[in-house]
């Protein structure tokens, strides 16, 4: 359909094109920026003033030195086991309770869900939970910590009991007289159809699992269990690269100290950066549902 | 005739099967369903009841080793303390200070842009700008504090442009009056594309031919955008309204936590980042759970509030 503008529209679309790549613009610089600065030679850098457009130089001297530190390897490999197992345990969880809501004939299940729904709006607060995931269930210095507390998120949970209850009932119908039970429904029927919410919800648990801190800061005090996001943390903002810069002479400390910073934010953010252009398409559905039925 | 015959018959075996036979009988048929319910509703009742009920440490001086079974009842008084201390007013002028501005710039940012990129008509620059966008909501906050760390400090890069049109270098993180600002603007940057989703799709979903129609009474696009897309999406603004307004008593305090320092305190402290000081660093539990459960109480009631006025008004609401 050809769209036929006045005057004043083309130059009101004009304004909008431009507004839209000065936005792009803002938006992609910053992570640009530190693409760019993490390649360049540490001393050329140093001495720029400006923006950068493409490394200065070229370095992997940055990344050399992320490589070989400890504390980086080690919260890396940390954090791989949280985002795995606890999006393994978080997707059972929401996949059992999704099914098992979206039933028609499940006992109770109004009360339960309002219970469910009620948690999104009212919470007893951080100290309590800290005390009770800390103290009570004495799970201090303990992985268990990180990825059992926010097992299940209440919107995932909602999302998918949407998608679930969305399956037409003939299939199940179907299934059921071929003397199917709940579970070979749930498997053979309702998660096919439903795989790009679970997609979506799965790429919701799983990066937030990778830039979660906070818990680790509360629940840790072994260094051999930090997540890659604790160490990130001391090195980005409590500002501490001298643990990996032990061995280079003094003089190309300080240089060296400012690209390593931005070696190690693109290892520990294009991980993610990578996977989510391929669940795109899938995002508008899975926020969508999730909006509506609230 | 049969089905009807047999429906009646088998109404009439269950209603001589009494309400303990009939659970029974449900259970078994059903037990699939509940093998599948009882851990996540243990989940609920361990991880987010246990704390509600932990909450009653707030009325009491709690002391961990005796335990809510234990400590001595205080009544309100760790409520009263904290309206008494000196923190109290600070924390209340922060937390809403910050909650306004982004009621005024994070909230409608979103909603405009969903709005720009419903005029742009080649999909594949439309695509790009949302692409690109939605990228921000990925990086982790430690990043994002991290970046505004280097780039806003005495000789980053912001310092650097801005000392090149003769501006004096700004330590723009030690500066208590730049916090807010720094607070709200990093929160568009990361959440402008990602908010815009669901506006999108709002928009996506109206009726093509109320365009038509209009088209062909003679309104300009200008007129569509004002008469059509706007009250069409107007439901799902008002529902996250409600939701913003139900929180307009917290402040993130993961990202207080990572952004603040000692210089910041006084206009970046929030109920949450206090709570926390309290609590886990001091180890004051009974105050900071009391402090922390009057946050949650009044986030509670706003949001009843603002779903009532709503309702009220444009007969719209959560629930």
């Amino acid at each position: 359909m050809p769209i036929k503008r006045s005057r004043s529209e083309k130059i009101f679309y004009g304004v909008i094109i431009l507004l839209m790549i000065a936005l792009m613009i803002v938006t992609a610089y910053p992570l640009l920026y530190v693409l760019f600065a993490s390649f360049s030679n540490p001393v050329e850098l140093m001495s720029n003033r400006g923006i950068l457009t493409a490394p200065l130089g070229f370095s992997l001297a940055a990344y050399e030195a992320v490589m070989q530190n400890p504390m980086i390897t080690i919260g890396y490999r940390n954090t791989l086991f949280y985002v795995i197992a606890g999006t393994s345990i978080s997707l059972v969880l929401t996949i059992m309770g999704a099914y098992a809501l979206s039933r028609k004939n499940v006992l109770w299940r109004n009360p339960i869900m309002f219970a469910i729904v009620f948690t999104m709006f009212f919470h007893g607060g951080m100290i309590p939970s800290y005390l009770l995931v800390g103290q009570t269930l004495g799970l201090q210095d303990s992985p268990l910590a990180l990825i059992i507390p926010g097992a299940i998120s209440t919107w995932n949970l909602i999302i998918l009991k949407t998608a679930f209850e969305s399956v037409p009932i003939a299939l199940e119908e179907a299934a059921r007289i071929d003397g199917a039970n709940d579970f070979q429904i749930l498997w053979n029927v309702c998660i096919p159809i439903s795989l790009p919410a679970i997609a979506v919800i799965t790429l919701f648990y799983a990066v937030a699992e990778w830039n979660a801190w906070f818990g680790a800061m509360l629940y840790l005090r072994n260094r051999e269990l930090y997540p890659l996001q604790i160490v990130l943390r001391e090195i980005l903002i409590t500002n501490s690269t001298e643990a990996m810069t032990t061995g280079v002479s003094s003089g190309d400390v300080l240089p060296i100290a400012e690209t390593i910073k931005y070696a190690t934010i693109v290892v520990a953010t294009v991980p993610i950066l990578f996977v989510y252009p391929f669940l795109q398409k899938y995002f508008v559905k899975g926020v969508m549902i999730g909006a509506i039925k609230e | 005739m049969a089905t009807a015959q047999r429906v009646r018959s088998s109404v009439a075996a269950q209603s001589q099967l009494n309400f303990r036979q009939r659970l029974v009988k449900d259970f078994v048929r059903n037990r699939y369903i509940y093998l599948m319910l009882v851990p996540v509703v243990a989940y609920y009742v361990v991880f987010h009841y246990g704390p509600m009920y932990g909450a009653l440490m707030a009325f009491q001086d709690f002391n961990v080793t005796k335990g809510i079974w234990g400590s001595p009842w205080i009544g309100f008084e760790n409520f009263t303390t904290f309206f008494n201390s000196v923190y109290f007013t600070r924390l209340i002028r922060n937390t809403l200070a910050i909650n306004i501005i982004e009621l005024f710039f994070a909230f409608p940012a979103p909603i405009i842009l969903a709005l720009l990129l419903n005029e742009i008509t080649s999909p594949a620059f439309k695509r790009t700008v949302q692409t690109i966008t939605y990228l921000p909501h990925f990086v982790s906050l430690v990043v994002v504090i991290g970046m505004m760390v280097d780039f806003l400090a005495r000789d980053g890069l912001v310092n650097n442009l801005i000392g090149a049109v003769g501006v004096a270098p700004i330590p723009f993180l030690q500066r208590a009056d730049w916090y807010w600002w720094l607070f709200v603007g990093s929160g568009i940057w990361q959440g402008i594309g990602w908010g815009s989703i669901v506006y999108l799709a709002a928009i996506t979903n109206i009726d093509p031919t109320l365009y038509e129609a209009a088209t062909v009474d003679g309104a300009n696009r200008w007129h569509q955008l004002r008469h059509i897309t706007i009250p069409s999406i107007m439901p799902t603004i008002i529902i996250f309204l409600i939701l913003r307004i139900g929180s307009m008593m917290s402040v993130g305090y993961e990202k207080t936590i990572l952004m603040y320092n000692s210089m910041t305190y006084e206009t970046a402290d929030v109920i949450n980042s206090y709570v926390y000081r309290k609590g886990v660093l001091n180890a004051d539990y009974g105050f900071s759970a009391a402090v922390g459960l009057f946050n949650s109480v009044i986030n509670f009631g706003l949001l009843l509030i603002a779903n009532r006025l709503s309702k009220r008004v444009s007969e719209m609401g959560l629930f």
